[in-house]
């Protein structure tokens, strides 16, 4: 899924500063589960915004709703009628969702209230890790299960560098695991060691955001 | 500061320790200040943020919740879950200018009757000194 924060609130408050009217308008999918801008933050970011809001003797009108998915126009229409009249909506979902919001409302501001930051899951609950990179060529099969890309500090196909010890990343030894040490145990434990033996070609980045903004066209789904 | 303002605060009592523990309290004819208005619930883990917010968004000056204590809770770890949001929400407010002292965590028995009079007071008194609650205080202050 798609893991994402939110934004401090002094930057949020001066987003909001110039509207009377806004639209907080959550996403019911990966911003749900990680906890950022699902229908419970939705409720505590408008009540935060009124609080502040109220606290200046100033008033706020902030509507809230939360859509299946804002990466989807069919569910995102639910807006409409919430979105009549507001000066500014406030979407609580990940860089997609603001993208199609903006599209939609073609002359509503739309501003991001979350930073979107990477694609991974929870450790734990409260804890979540980025997992792939997106790099449009998987290489799983070939590390254990265990993406390089995403995980290794420095995206090594050819791993580990000198900067791993005792299981861990230099960039952050408490907190980032050396990629590269999991792969190997991994692959260990799966006997399948040799395949660590073959050296990897410099990576053709092409099929990642190096080639441009990629597309998936499937004729066959295609209306 | 008016010295006659009369902090109003919301408390979330769990069922089984800090409501029992008020209900003593008034069993055994303690006073505690009037300001004090509790909303029960069965476990103080049943408490979200939004719970905590919405208290200050309508004017109340003060809010805390009071479960069993650390160790003792009915469903095993509520009180602990609940401590931690508290502290959220503790960031939460101080984010927009708001006193983070204004929401507190208690634990206590359903025994402890004197010790819920005590923390009625205490979290009065500590209310009434940071004064009333900035949304209500704009509204007065326009007035003038």
């Amino acid at each position: 899924m798609i893991v994402a924060e939110r934004k401090p609130m002094e930057e949020l408050l001066q987003m909001t500063a110039p509207f009377g009217k806004i639209l907080v308008a959550g996403c019911g999918a990966c911003v749900t589960v990680c906890m950022a801008g699902g229908e419970k933050e939705v409720e505590v970011l408008s009540s935060l915004l009124l609080i502040e809001r109220k606290k200046n003797g100033k008033e706020l009108e902030a509507r809230k709703h939360t859509v299946e998915r804002q990466c989807e126009p069919e569910f995102i229409k639910d807006l409409d009628p919430r979105a009549e009249g507001v000066e500014m909506i406030l979407s609580m979902a990940c860089g997609v969702g603001v993208q199609y919001l903006a599209e939609r409302y073609p002359k509503i501001p739309v501003y991001p209230a979350l930073n979107t930051k990477f694609m991974g899951g929870p450790v734990q609950q409260g804890i979540w890790t980025e997992k792939c990179g997106g790099c449009g060529n998987c290489i799983l099969s070939l590390t254990g299960g265990i993406c390089p890309i995403a995980r290794c500090s420095k995206s090594l196909l050819n791993g580990p560098c000198g900067g791993s010890e005792n299981g861990k990343c230099e960039v952050d030894p408490k907190n980032i695991d050396c990629a590269w040490q999991l792969i190997f145990d991994r692959m260990k434990n799966l006997g399948k060691l040799e395949i660590l033996a073959e050296i990897q070609p410099p990576k053709d980045w092409s099929y990642a955001r190096d080639g441009g903004p990629r597309k998936i066209v499937r004729e066959d789904a295609v209306l | 500061m008016n010295n006659n303002f009369e902090p109003e605060i919301i408390a979330y009592c769990c069922h089984y320790c800090a409501f029992a523990a008020a209900d003593l309290a008034g069993t055994m004819r303690l006073e505690y200040p009037t300001s004090v208005k509790i909303i029960k619930l069965p476990c103080s883990g049943k408490v979200e943020l939004i719970h905590l917010l919405k208290p200050f968004e309508d004017g109340a000056d003060g809010v805390f919740v009071a479960g069993c204590l650390e160790g003792n809770c009915h469903y095993l770890r509520g009180n602990i879950r609940t401590k931690k949001r508290v502290n959220y929400v503790k960031s939460l407010l101080k984010e927009i200018g708001i006193e983070p002292e204004r929401v507190e965590m208690f634990n206590m028995s359903s025994s402890m009757g004197p010790e819920f009079a005590r923390v009625a007071n205490e979290m009065t008194e500590k209310v009434r000194a940071m004064g009333p609650n900035p949304v209500k205080l704009k509204g007065e202050e326009v007035v003038k």
